[in-house]
């Protein structure tokens, strides 16, 4: 039998948005996780079906608790259960923390740019998060796509963290749905303009990280190619409601 | 909203953590189709209720298949004509 699945105690909950919901759960013995893994979690139903899902990390923490946030998907298989019926005291099956690539270490000197579509916000938070708290001095900017201003995650904490002198974090908006009150100009998806114009320039070297659905990660991708950015430089995770029973 | 088509090899992290006691998502690989050389975790990923298919992000050719049946898991690595490994 396989020894990589554990039991994680669910130790919290709280809603994000109407939809999303963020998950505490604690793995005895595990050593803290890095910014950006993600972790597996399998459902067993009475019948024995089993559905297996990815859900990124958000949070950067030490020791033996991490965070998910958890966006329900219409006809999901998973997301539903955790969003809407999980329970505080509750148990569940995880694979992980997983994944060395798709990291942010602290230490790390070079400027950072976090480009998320959505939910793909979740690992890069865990990036923010990480940076704040080890005050480090690498540039971080973080450009969120979001459809409307309701679906923002850890919107006060993102304010907060652009406000901390000790690890600045720079945060541009794009809402391609509803904008806010007073938001200057027309709601829409993400140009090649508006995301040169909100990232840091290629001469500066940046690291990115992005995070979404696959046609924005692509799309996105391409149009930093294109401005001449390091293709090596760029870090990608699509998420998808693919997923199997492995 | 259509489902993607595949996944970035980093998300297979954690099934592949169950074969090898390494990060392999992490480790460098060379395409046996079209040479070219990446880190696994750049590769396309098809997981499916099965297994998953790994393939080349520049060629599309099989890099790697797993396969998991009750009791057993069979790998087919014949698309990876070498694999390098950062080791502590």
């Amino acid at each position: 039998m396989s020894t990589a699945w554990r039991v994680a105690d669910v130790v919290g909950a709280r809603t994000e948005t109407p939809s999303a919901r963020t998950l505490r759960l604690r793995i005895p013995g595990l050593n803290g996780h890095l910014a950006g893994q993600h972790v597996d979690i399998r459902l067993t139903a009475p019948d024995g079906y089993q559905a297996v899902r990815s859900y990124s990390i958000a949070s950067a923490l030490p020791g033996d608790e991490f965070e998910l946030t958890v966006e329900e998907l219409v006809d999901g298989e998973v997301s539903p259960y955790l969003v809407r019926t999980l329970m505080v005291g509750d148990q569940l099956e995880v694979r992980g923390p997983v994944g060395g690539w798709f990291v942010w270490r602290p230490g790390e000197e070079t400027p950072v740019q976090l480009i998320a579509g959505g939910s793909g916000v979740v690992p890069l938070m865990s990036m923010a998060r990480a940076h704040a708290a080890a005050a480090s001095a690498a540039p971080f900017r973080l450009l969120y796509s979001v459809r409307t201003p309701a679906s923002v995650y850890y919107r006060d904490e993102l304010d907060q963290l652009g406000r901390d002198p000790s690890a600045p974090l720079a945060v541009s908006f794009v809402y391609t749905r509803e904008t806010p009150p007073g938001w200057e100009g027309p709601p829409g998806r993400l140009s090649a303009d508006r995301l040169r114009a909100a990232t840091i320039p290629a001469d500066a070297s940046p690291t990115f990280y992005i995070c979404g659905a696959t046609a924005f990660v692509e799309t996105v991708s391409a149009w930093l190619v294109d401005d001449g950015h390091d293709p090596a430089r760029i870090r990608t995770e699509r998420y998808g409601g693919i997923g199997g029973t492995a | 909203m259509s489902e993607p088509a595949y996944l970035d090899g980093n998300a297979a992290a954690g099934p592949l953590s169950e074969i090898f006691s390494v990060d392999v998502t992490t480790a460098r690989g060379h395409c046996a189709h079209c040479g070219d050389e990446t880190v696994v975790a750049r590769a396309h990923l098809y997981p499916d209720d099965h297994g998953l298919v790994l393939r080349c992000s520049v060629c599309e050719g099989v890099l790697a298949r797993v396969v998991q049946t009750p009791g057993r898991i069979s790998i087919d690595l014949r698309g990876l004509s070498w694999l390098e490994l950062d080791v502590e």
